[in-house]
């Protein structure tokens, strides 16, 4: 679509980013806040950073969820990646529709059903509730991102370079390692990352599949949420949106670099 | 395809294990190929279906004191008469309760009225990204997707300090002048609706913004040139091209909304009633297992069809690409 933008365009443009980044503005600001009282500001202080440092059980929490998302996102990603490959590449196998329910289903499945299912699972075979049923939990669901990521960027790949290298007799197992996947990997890169936030983000699934002892740092942050608003819990907030920010920022930078690479690559080639 | 796809080593390059697994495989019929689709399927066979069966299975049982608090379904008495306690107690206890129907109605009116206000708040916005400079648009895209990278828990959090009664927006509305006392709106219906709308609203912008964008301007300046009043072209031409973008984002707010948990238990009210609140207390604060998963199987029950309907969308939006 191409046209002037008029004055209902700016307005509702300048009026919806407002509302989606002035409350994590203020949530930001006032964790900087010296009062205790989080709607007044009363000075500039880094006194609740401080405190947040000395709180063993969050960074215990911390610890615990950061284990967790690193290694449900990663199993995630392997598993994701090789739905997204079935999707995309082998047409009508058999179980296909229910294949693609089991992948599309959970993205807009409520937390609660998932998590509760999930449960009730663990206690049917009697696994012990805690650090591996919280990691399994987040696998299956973040997986199936993984997998819808996965499926759209090998719609649009170019199959000439891996027929080429399987004409050359290449073994398949080899194409894909070092043809597909690079090609690829970008798309892989970032369902990690969706699926290392999606691990790091979730209340609802870990506090139905989690047992005693094994805290993650939302369901620690929500039990104190729940006694009202804390300059500590601001403190948390603000560090957490600062990591994904910076998280952000390096990996559009990177993807920055990878399209200036390949135009001058292209442009090198050309001339 | 078929002997495209077999492994075929060259001897001496594999390492013995490797050569192993893959004799072993083959011994079973197993190929690459077959691995990849297998792999991911059993894992969501058994963390995915199976779990739901169970949901089910547990529903029909009766609540025990124990652990875990139900009875079992299937009873081996003396070891060799099977008997089976099938309940429909919890099933009549929902229906007879008018906590749990209540519960369901108000999700879902909760639900269709957020989906209608973020619809309403996210197409100027996704409109006016599609008509803004080329060169700003994967900017603002990115500006729509951070908030969503951001913790779901704490942008929920940010409103507690805005709405309730010492909070920003009543402090802003009483200094501008605009209310003499405090408005209560924390711990009500509105401030369900306001965190609903905030949290999705990513899902409903980006799928209009990706069918605006897309969208042929000619047309517009057509009906223009032929004296349609820019707000009726809009009505009679924009509206209906994007109306596949219009559903998927109707989907994807609604179908998770109905089960909203976190929203309604820190922006809510003691009177805000929705279902995915009933199942957390039913099942934290009361440990009635059955009763939960009974409660489940109806909140699927009821979500069932737009679920479908959304892979469908899914599926043929993928097919129409390529």
């Amino acid at each position: 679509m191409r046209a002037k933008m008029t004055l209902f365009n700016h307005l509702s443009l300048i009026l919806g980013f407002s509302f989606l980044y002035l409350p994590i503005i203020l949530l930001v600001v006032f964790s900087f806040n010296e009062s205790r009282l989080v709607t007044v500001w009363s000075g500039f202080s880094v006194k609740w950073y401080g405190q947040l440092l000395e709180n063993e059980g969050i960074i215990r929490a911390a610890f615990m969820t950061l284990k967790v998302a690193f290694l449900s996102s990663t199993l995630a990603t392997i598993f994701g990646t090789m739905a997204g490959f079935a999707m995309a590449r082998y047409g009508q196998f058999r179980g296909r529709t229910l294949f693609n329910g089991m992948i599309y289903a959970p993205l807009v499945m409520p937390e609660v059903i998932t998590g509760l299912s999930l449960l009730l699972m663990f206690v049917a075979i009697s696994l012990d509730r805690g650090f591996v049923t919280i990691t399994l939990a987040h696998t299956t669901f973040s997986m199936c991102y993984v997998a819808v990521v996965l499926q759209s960027r090998l719609g649009s790949f170019d199959r000439s370079i891996e027929e080429a290298a399987m004409d050359l007799g290449c073994p398949p197992t080899k194409t894909f390692f070092l043809i597909t996947l690079p090609v690829i990997m970008p798309a892989v890169a970032s369902g990690w990352l969706l699926s290392f936030t999606l691990s790091l983000d979730d209340l609802v699934i870990a506090s139905f599949t989690s047992g005693p002892g094994a805290t993650t740092l939302p369901m620690k942050i929500y039990s104190q949420m729940r006694l009202g608003v804390t300059p500590e819990i601001n403190a948390v907030s603000a560090i957490l949106i600062g990591i994904v920010a910076c998280g952000v920022v390096v990996a559009s930078m990177l993807h920055k670099r990878q399209v200036r690479q390949k135009e001058r690559n292209q442009y090198l080639a050309t001339s | 395809m078929g002997s495209a796809t077999t492994i075929e080593p060259a001897p001496g390059q594999v390492s013995p294990f490797r050569r192993f697994l893959i004799a072993l495989l083959r011994r079973f019929g197993i190929q690459g190929r077959t691995a990849v689709i297998i792999v991911p399927y059993f894992w969501l066979l058994i963390f995915f279906l199976a779990p739901f069966l169970i949901v089910f299975k547990i529903s029909f049982s009766e609540i025990r004191i124990a652990i875990p608090p139900y009875a079992p379904l299937f009873e081996y008495l003396e070891g060799i008469q099977l008997t089976i306690n099938l309940k429909l107690e919890t099933y009549k206890q929902l229906l007879e309760d008018g906590l749990y129907w209540k519960s369901y109605v108000s999700s879902l009116r909760i639900a269709t009225l957020s989906t209608v206000f973020t619809l309403l708040i996210g197409y100027p916005i996704a409109y006016g990204m599609a008509r803004a400079p080329k060169d700003r648009q994967l900017m603002l895209v990115m500006m729509i997707i951070l908030p969503f990278w951001t913790s779901f828990l704490i942008r929920v959090y940010a409103w507690i300090g805005i709405l309730k009664n010492e909070g920003f927006l009543n402090h802003f509305l009483l200094w501008a002048g605009a209310i003499d006392a405090p408005l209560q709106i924390l711990h009500s219906d509105l401030a369900v609706y306001i965190g609903i709308v905030y949290s999705y609203l990513p899902f409903m912008v980006l799928p209009l913004y990706a069918s605006l964008e897309k969208m042929d301007h000619s047309l517009l300046e057509a009906a223009a040139d032929l004296g349609c009043h820019p707000l009726k072209a809009f009505w009679k031409i924009t509206f209906p091209l994007s109306l596949s973008a219009v559903t998927a984002g109707c989907f994807l707010v609604f179908i998770p909304a109905v089960g909203e948990f976190v929203i309604p238990d820190l922006l809510g009210g003691s009177s805000t009633l929705m279902i995915g609140k009933t199942l957390w207390s039913e099942f934290f604060n009361n440990r009635n297992w059955p009763l939960a998963s009974a409660v489940a199987v109806i909140l699927l029950l009821l979500l069932v069809v737009p679920i479908v309907m959304f892979q469908r969308y899914q599926v043929r939006q993928i097919a129409e690409q390529g």
